[in-house]
C-alpha cells in the first residue's frame, strides 16, 4: 500500500493531468468554431486527450526516475507529465512554438524530451522497440535504469509489440510494458480486434510475468508497477501491465463518437476514476478536503502559466523548417 | 425545353460510391482495414458501405497492417477482388514487405500465372498540421518499385472513374486520395473538392493524364490537391496575361509521358509541382522525360516546385513555407515566361 504522502501525490499528479487536458481541449476549439476546421486556431492538427486514463500515468509513474526511459503513443500527455516533462515547454509544443521542446516541429504526438529521457510515436506500437533498446543501453552501461513502454490495446494486435516482447524477454532487459486498455481502437472495440479477452495473457507466451489490473483504480496500478519496475531494475527482466482503463473523450477531438451509447457515456462519468479516487482518500481521512481543493488551485496556477507561455512565445521563423534534418 | 440538373458529390462520397456499385456487380470484391465499417473510413471513402453490405463484406480490422495487407494479397491470389485501406500512407512502414515483396512482386516473379487484383486505398499529403508522420505523400517512393499502378485522383468525377477501373484492374493498385481533395467537413473548405459526378457506373482509364486546364504560353504537370493549386495560380496567371496549361496526371504509373510532351511541344516551358519530396521522385522523372523526348523544343530549362527535402514540421509556419502554394506556383510560372 502506498504511503498516505505517496497517495496525495497521485491525486495532485491526476489533477494536473486532468485540468492539463481539458484546457488543451478547450484551446484546442479556439478558432475552429462554428464551422470545424482541422487546421485552425492556435493548436492545429489531430489532438488526442487522455483524460480518463490519469490512472496509469500516475501510478506507473510514481515508481520512476529521470534517468528511466518512457515511451509513448499518439496520446502521450498523461505520461509526459507524469515523468516530469516540462509542463511549459510541452505546452509551446503543442502550440508550434519555437520554446517548445521541438521548437515546433514535432507536436502533440511527438514529444521528445532528453531531460526525462521522454520519447514518444504516432505510429501504433513502433514505441515499443525504442522502450527494448534503452534498456539495453542501461544494462550495457551498467546503469540501473530501467524503460518503460505504454501502448493502447489496439497495438497489442501490431507486430511489434510480439516481437518486442519477446525480445525484451530473451535479453532479460529492465522493460515494464504497460497496456492502456480503453476498450478502444478509434472506432473498434477490443472484443472485435483481439482474439482473447486479457492482454496480460499474452505475457506467458514470451516468458514474462503478465498482471491484469481490472478498474482503472491508480493504487492497484502502483503496487503492479512497484513490483515489475523493482524486477526490472535488479536486472529480472520484463513484464506486462495490462490496465483497464477508460478514454472519457473522442478518439480525437472532434470525433462525433457515433459508435459509442448514450449508456457507455453515461457510466463513464459515473465512473471517472479521478472523482472516485479523490472521493476514497478524503472520506479515509488521508486527504482533508481542504487540500483536495487545494490540489486543484494549485494545478489550475500551473496549467495556466503553461499555457500563457505557450501563447505569448514566438513562433519558430518559417525558413527554419529547413533545420534539423541533420546533427 | 429540360433543364439538365447536374448532381454533385464531394470526392469521397464518389469514391464510396464506386466502390459500392461495384461490390454490387461483382460478388468477389470486399473492402477492409481500420475503421472502414462503423465510421466509415477516417476520410469517408468507404461511407455507407457497412450498411448497404454487413460486416462480411465491409470488414474492420485490427491494427495489424502487415496481416490483413498480406491477407488482402493471399484472397486476391485465390480469386476475390479485395479493397484494403491503410489509413494514412505514412503507415505503409509497419506493412511495406506485404506491399512491395508480395503483392507488387508475386505476378511478375511467377511468370504471368498469378494475379493480384488488389487495391490498396490510403489518404495522403498534409497542410493541416499534422505533423511528420501523418501527413505525406510518398508516391514517388512506391512508384520507384515496379509492380504496382498508382492512381491519384484530383477531383470527384476521376475518382469515381478511377476507383472503378482500379477495382476491375488485374493488377495491384494503390489508390492515393490527399485529405484535401474528399470535400470532407472538417477540413479546410475547398469548392474544388466538389463537382459533377455521374450517378451510372463509369470508368476513367489509368494512365491518361487530363488537361485541366488549355493554355499556351506554359505547361504545369502536378497532380492531386497541388491541381488545385496550380488551377488557382492559373487563374491569377491569366489576369498578367499569362496562358498556363495544367495537367493532372492522374496516375504516376503508368505516367503519361505522351500528354506531357505534347504539351510542352506546344508551350516550350515546362514547370513540374509536386507535393511529395523533391529529390528522387517525380519531378524529376518528369522532367527527365520531357529533356528526353522534347528537349529541342524547351525555350528555357525546365522548373521544379517541390516540397523540401526536409520531414514535415508540425508547427503551421514552417509547414506552410514548405508546401507549394498559389503564390509560388504562379511565381515560378512567371519566371518561366519572362
Ligand atoms: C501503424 C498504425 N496504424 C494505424 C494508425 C491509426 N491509429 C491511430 S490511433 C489508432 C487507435 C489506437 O488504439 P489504441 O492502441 O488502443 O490506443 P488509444 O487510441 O486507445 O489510446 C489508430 C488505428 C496508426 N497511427 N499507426
Ligand atoms: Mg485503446
Amino acid at each position: 500500500m502506498p504511503s498516505n504522502e505517496t497517495l496525495r501525490a497521485m491525486h495532485r499528479q491526476m489533477v494536473r493531468i486532468r485540468l492539463f487536458e481539458e484546457t488543451i481541449q478547450q484551446c484546442y476549439f479556439e478558432g475552429k468554431l462554428p464551422a470545424f476546421d482541422i487546421a485552425a486556431g492556435p493548436v492545429p492538427g489531430e489532438m488526442h486527450l487522455a483524460a480518463g486514463q490519469e490512472p496509469v500515468a500516475a501510478g506507473v509513474c510514481a515508481h520512476l526516475r529521470p534517468s528511466d526511459t518512457v515511451t509513448a503513443t499518439h496520446r502521450p500527455h498523461h505520461v509526459a507529465l507524469a515523468h516530469g516533462m516540462d509542463m511549459r515547454r510541452m505546452a509551446a509544443e503543442i502550440f508550434g512554438k519555437d520554446t517548445g521542446l521541438g521548437h515546433g516541429k514535432g507536436g502533440h504526438m511527438h514529444l521528445f524530451d532528453p531531460a526525462t529521457n521522454f520519447g514518444c510515436s504516432g505510429i501504433i506500437a513502433e514505441g515499443m522497440p525504442g522502450a527494448v533498446g534503452a534498456a539495453l543501453a542501461a544494462r550495457k552501461q551498467g546503469r540501473d535504469d530501467i524503460a518503460v513502454s505504454f501502448f493502447g490495446e489496439g497495438a497489442a494486435n501490431q507486430g511489434a509489440f510480439h516481437e518486442s516482447l519477446n525480445l525484451a524477454a530473451v535479453w532479460k532487459v529492465g522493460v515494464v510494458f504497460v497496456c492502456e486498455d480503453n476498450d478502444w481502437a478509434i472506432s473498434v472495440p477490443k472484443a472485435k480486434s483481439t482474439a482473447i479477452a486479457s492482454n496480460a495473457d499474452r505475457a506467458a507466451a514470451y516468458g514474462m510475468p503478465g498482471v491484469l489490473i481490472p478498474d482503472n483504480d491508480p493504487v492497484a496500478v502502483y503496487e503492479a508497477a512497484g513490483e515489475a519496475v523493482a524486477r526490472a531494475r535488479r536486472g529480472g527482466g520484463p513484464s506486462l501491465i495490462e490496465v483497464k482503463t477508460q478514454r472519457l473523450l473522442g478518439h480525437f477531438e472532434g470525433d462525433p463518437q457515433l459508435y459509442r451509447t448514450a449508456e457507455e457515456m453515461e457510466r463513464l462519468k459515473a465512473t471517472d476514476a479521478l472523482h472516485i479516487f479523490e472521493r476514497r482518500l478524503v472520506d479515509t481521512g488521508v486527504l482533508a478536503e481542504a487540500d483536495a481543493a487545494e490540489a486543484w488551485t494549485a494545478a489550475r496556477a500551473e496549467v495556466d502559466d503553461a499555457i500563457g507561455f505557450a501563447r505569448t512565445s514566438p513562433y519558430p521563423q518559417p525558413s527554419d523548417a529547413l533545420l534539423h534534418v541533420f546533427a | 425545353m429540360t433543364v439538365e440538373t447536374k448532381r454533385l458529390l464531394t470526392t469521397s462520397k464518389a469514391i464510396s460510391e464506386a466502390i459500392a456499385q461495384e461490390m454490387e456487380r461483382d460478388p468477389s470484391v470486399f473492402a477492409m482495414g481500420e475503421d472502414i465499417g462503423t465510421y466509415g473510413g477516417i476520410f469517408g471513402a468507404t461511407e455507407g458501405l457497412l450498411a448497404k453490405f454487413g460486416p462480411e463484406r465491409v470488414m474492420d480490422t485490427p491494427i495489424s497492417e502487415t496481416g490483413f495487407i498480406g491477407a488482402a494479397t493471399g484472397a486476391a491470389i485465390a480469386g476475390m477482388r479485395p479493397i484494403v485501406e491503410l489509413m494514412f500512407v505514412d503507415f505503409f512502414g509497419v506493412a511495406m514487405d506485404q506491399i512491395y515483396n508480395h503483392m507488387a512482386k508475386i505476378h511478375y516473379e511467377s511468370g504471368g500465372n498469378v494475379k493480384v487484383p488488389v487495391v490498396l486505398t490510403t489518404a495522403i499529403g498534409g497542410g493541416y498540421s499534422d505533423g511528420a508522420q501523418h501527413s505525406q505523400t510518398l508516391y514517388g517512393l512506391f512508384a520507384h518499385l515496379p509492380g504496382m499502378k498508382i492512381v491519384v485522383p484530383s477531383t470527384p468525377y476521376d475518382a469515381k472513374g478511377l476507383m472503378i477501373s482500379a477495382i476491375r484492374d488485374d493488377n495491384p493498385v494503390l489508390y492515393m486520395f490527399h485529405k484535401g481533395v474528399m470535400g470532407l467537413g472538417w477540413m479546410t473548405p475547398n469548392p474544388r473538392a466538389t463537382g459533377h459526378v455521374p450517378e451510372e457506373p463509369y470508368a476513367i482509364p489509368i494512365g491518361k493524364a487530363d488537361v485541366k486546364r488549355q493554355g499556351k504560353d506554359v505547361t504545369i504537370v502536378t497532380l492531386s490537391l497541388m491541381v488545385h493549386r496550380a488551377l488557382d495560380a492559373a487563374e491569377d496567371l491569366a489576369r498578367e496575361g499569362i496562358d498556363a496549361e495544367v495537367i493532372d496526371l492522374r496516375s504516376v504509373i503508368p505516367l503519361d509521358r505522351e500528354a506531357i510532351i505534347e504539351s510542352v511541344r506546344k508551350t516550350h516551358r515546362l514547370l513540374v509541382v509536386d507535393e511529395d519530396y523533391r529529390s528522387f521522385g517525380l519531378t524529376g522523372e518528369v522532367i527527365t522525360s520531357v529533356v528526353e523526348g522534347a528537349f529541342d523544343h524547351l525555350d528555357v530549362p525546365p522548373a521544379r516546385l517541390a516540397y523540401p527535402d526536409v520531414p514535415i514540421p508540425y508547427s503551421r509556419p514552417l509547414e506552410q513555407f514548405c508546401l507549394p502554394n498559389r503564390e509560388t506556383i504562379a511565381a515560378a510560372a512567371r519566371q518561366l515566361v519572362v
